[in-house]
């Protein structure tokens, strides 16, 4: 009996560790992990097109974050505090990278790799992948907000954003006059932050004037001109119903949803809009008419002959500090960031490049004809605030700038100040 | 005589020490054999319960910042002053409440008719019965808490299209837009997914109630209401309190329907999601974890107040009281 008892504990033994001493394996080329924010498949064809690259030096596996940006912040932060050595190449959103620099969770750049990486790449771009002056992640795709327009619309207003840049003020009245919905992001989540941030910036402002200080010490730049201008815009939009009575839920989705619908004038949207509405025509769910009656410009101004600041997103590539293999990730970054790769990933799945040359491609012109209004935006482009407290900054904006309909120039930009320095110091929860 | 002799026989026995009842054989090894069975669950339940309670007990007493772990210090209670003081905090505490209150009396006065419904349906369509009212409580709260939160979309959404007949309903509504109606829809979410669950309760209370009882009422002419405000209810008083206990702790609790449908905004934060932002949002892991411990405290409290002042019986749902 309990022969037959030490036999089964052997068994139960062995059967627990033959999986890890599999997993245990050091033969073959390095396997690197690279965690990748959702896209339409498109990262993990150029992981397998730098495997091959590679000719066996290492492997490429891609592991997917989830689909909101703050999540993919919060599993990485937290897999990263626990020194993760799997997390070998991450993709990361550039709000997001200050913070986790800071505390030495990214592998260096070598200065040789970053002077490589930074060859034709947009100033929006590197500005967003840099941190205290030195480029701590490697620019991927870099994205912008356009101004999309119904040239119906525009032409009864006698615009024409695709030749002069248009105002705020401007396409307003239009709406207004038109009776016409302005397709904007007014839900409380990130998208009202870039929102904010575009408006502040393009009025020559800053949400923080010195980003790089400690928390105690961050002053913020609302109670200015450019922060009641800001509000200005976003109250009046929303005061008078001009964002349809969706604003205060609508997201990138729901704007382009009002856009395309029979009261759709103006929207500022990020380019997937464009391969969207040619994909709904495609099914046959939307007619190519409206297709035909979409144009597109710079984002609108703030000031009349102030140049716009557009929003910046996109993705960068950080290796990670506790990673076995931050030399082959580092080949491998540079791998997955070639012009070429950059171009079949704009082309297939409407990401634009941060590297220039890669506007030059001919796929690229084909599916996307507003690629060089694109590549203009994106070096006029304006980062969100780059401090390691930036989610606690983007929270609190959004938490006093909603919804847009209670956006008020006198009042608002105060609250917001108080309410953020009081959070920054410790005083107050989000 | 005998009485005497019975009195002396008492008294004699109260002098005694009392002694452990003897068991036999048979119940010695059935109670072994109880421990051995429930003994694993029981360990792994003390590890994945007390140990993050510990842990997150002795987080709270630090400023502790996830990615600032250099910046550890020990604060004493500071956090616990902090989050008891904030405003924001205490709206968190009173829209959980009010969740909790309103979804739980409109829980338990549904769930009771429903296992009405259950208890006297014909015997043939009594398993259907019971199967399609449980549906509900069989789906994932966040699939369902997606489902009320498309329904109502203003984009997605069919109910303001199907109720744009009633008054207070048009297709330009905006249910996530404003805290009476975002707080309705979750409510109502959370009514809908755990009315089943109340109505097991009350059935196995209801299924408890002497039927000679209500037999007995009828013949001495009681009407339907007195039979059960004076049978029907007292006799399954031990059923409703475990049901309403279960439920408020769950319903304080609340966290999916919140996160998935407004995310807090309009003031529809409660307490887990307040939690949930402080400790993993803005990886505040001192402030976040005064928080959960204070959520924790307060969970026990409802258990306090349920059990020593309406003296809930928890054996008492499955009739060993």
């Amino acid at each position: 009996m309990r022969r037959r008892t030490r036999a089964l504990a052997l068994a139960v033994v062995a059967g627990l560790v033959a999986p890890l001493a599999a997993c245990s394996s050091d033969d073959g080329p390095p396997t690197l992990t690279w965690y990748i924010n959702p896209d339409d498949g498109g990262q993990a064809e150029i992981a397998k097109r730098c495997t091959d690259a590679a000719n066996g030096a290492y492997r490429i596996e891609t592991s997917i974050l989830p689909r909101d940006a703050s999540a993919q912040r919060e599993q990485l932060a937290r897999r990263l505090a626990a020194k993760d050595s799997s997390i070998d190449i991450m993709s990361l959103d550039p709000p997001f990278i200050p913070e986790l620099a800071e505390p030495g969770f990214l592998a260096p750049i070598p200065q040789d790799v970053a002077d490589k990486v930074s060859q034709d790449v947009v100033q929006g771009a590197l500005d967003g992948a840099t941190w205290k002056g030195k480029l701590v992640t490697v620019p991927f795709w870099a994205n912008t907000q356009l101004l999309w327009y119904r040239k119906s619309v525009a032409e009864k207003a006698g615009l024409d954003p695709s030749k002069t840049p248009v105002t705020w003020k401007q396409i307003i009245d239009a709406a207004k006059d038109q009776s016409k919905f302005l397709a904007v992001q007014g839900t409380k989540a990130e998208s009202l932050t870039v929102w904010i941030n575009a408006l502040v910036e393009s009025a020559g402002g800053h949400i923080l004037t010195n980003p790089e200080a400690p928390a105690d010490e961050l002053k913020l730049g609302l109670e200015t001109d450019a922060g009641k201008a800001a509000a200005e815009v976003m109250g009046t939009i929303g005061k008078e119903g001009l964002g349809g009575p969706g604003l205060p839920t609508a997201d990138e989705g729901a704007s382009l949803t009002l856009f395309q619908g029979d009261k759709g004038s103006f929207m500022v949207n990020w380019p997937f809009v464009w391969s969207a509405t040619n994909a709904a025509v495609e099914d046959g769910t939307l007619d190519k008419s409206l297709l035909d009656d979409i144009g597109w410009g710079l984002y609108p101004q703030v000031t009349e002959g102030t140049k716009s600041r557009p929003p910046y997103g996109g993705i960068n590539l950080g290796i990670g500090a506790f990673s076995k293999h931050v030399d082959d990730s580092l080949k491998a970054a540079q791998c997955i960031v070639t012009p070429e790769n950059q171009a079949y990933y704009f082309a297939t799945n409407g990401n634009p490049p941060s590297n220039t040359k890669s506007y030059e491609d001919a796929d690229v012109k084909k599916a996307f004809p507003m690629a060089d209004v694109i590549r203009e935006s994106l070096e006029n482009a304006a980062p969100r605030p780059q401090t390691p407290y930036y989610n606690e900054v983007s929270l609190g904006l959004q938490e006093t700038w909603h919804p847009p309909a209670s956006v008020n120039p006198a009042t608002t930009p105060k609250k917001s100040t108080d309410f953020i320095t009081s959070v920054l110091r410790g005083e107050q929860l989000l | 005589m005998t009485a005497e002799v019975a009195t002396a026989q008492t008294v004699e026995d109260a002098a005694r020490p009392r002694r452990k009842v003897a068991r036999s054989d048979r119940a010695r090894s059935e109670a072994r054999l109880g421990w051995l069975l429930a003994g694993p669950a029981f360990v792994v339940m003390l590890l994945v319960t007390l140990y993050p309670i510990l842990q997150a007990t002795y987080d709270s007493l630090f400023a502790y910042r996830l990615t600032a772990p250099d910046d550890k210090e020990f604060i004493g209670l500071r956090n616990y002053v902090e989050v008891l003081t904030d405003s924001v905090f205490v709206q968190a505490l009173l829209v959980t409440l009010l969740i909790m209150v309103v979804s739980v009396v409109v829980e338990l006065l549904l769930g009771f008719a429903l296992a009405l419904v259950m208890h006297r349906a014909i015997t043939q369509l009594r398993g259907l019965l019971r199967t399609v009212i449980l549906v509900p409580y069989g789906i994932i709260t966040v699939v369902s808490a997606f489902a009320w939160f498309y329904a109502f979309d203003i984009n997605s959404g069919f109910v303001n299209h199907w109720f744009s007949w009633l008054p207070f309903i048009d297709t330009d509504l905006n249910w996530f837009a404003q805290q009476g109606t975002s707080l309705f829809v979750i409510i109502a979410s959370e009514i809908w997914k755990t009315t089943p669950f109340i109505s097991l309760l009350l059935l196995a209370g209801l299924a408890q109630v002497p039927t000679e009882l209500e037999e007995a009422a009828e013949v001495d002419g009681a009407t339907w209401w007195q039979r059960m405000r004076k049978v029907v209810l007292p006799n399954m008083k031990a059923a409703i309190m475990v049901a309403v206990l279960f439920r408020a702790l769950d319903a304080f609790r609340i966290f999916d329907n919140v996160f998935i449908m407004t995310n807090g905004a309009n003031g529809t934060t409660v307490l887990s999601l307040l939690a949930y932002r402080t400790s993993i949002g803005r990886l505040e892991i001192g402030l976040g974890s005064a928080i959960s411990v204070i959520l924790f405290l307060c969970v026990l409290l409802i258990c306090f107040i349920a059990i020593k002042l309406f003296k809930v019986n928890l054996a008492g749902a499955r009739g060993e009281s």
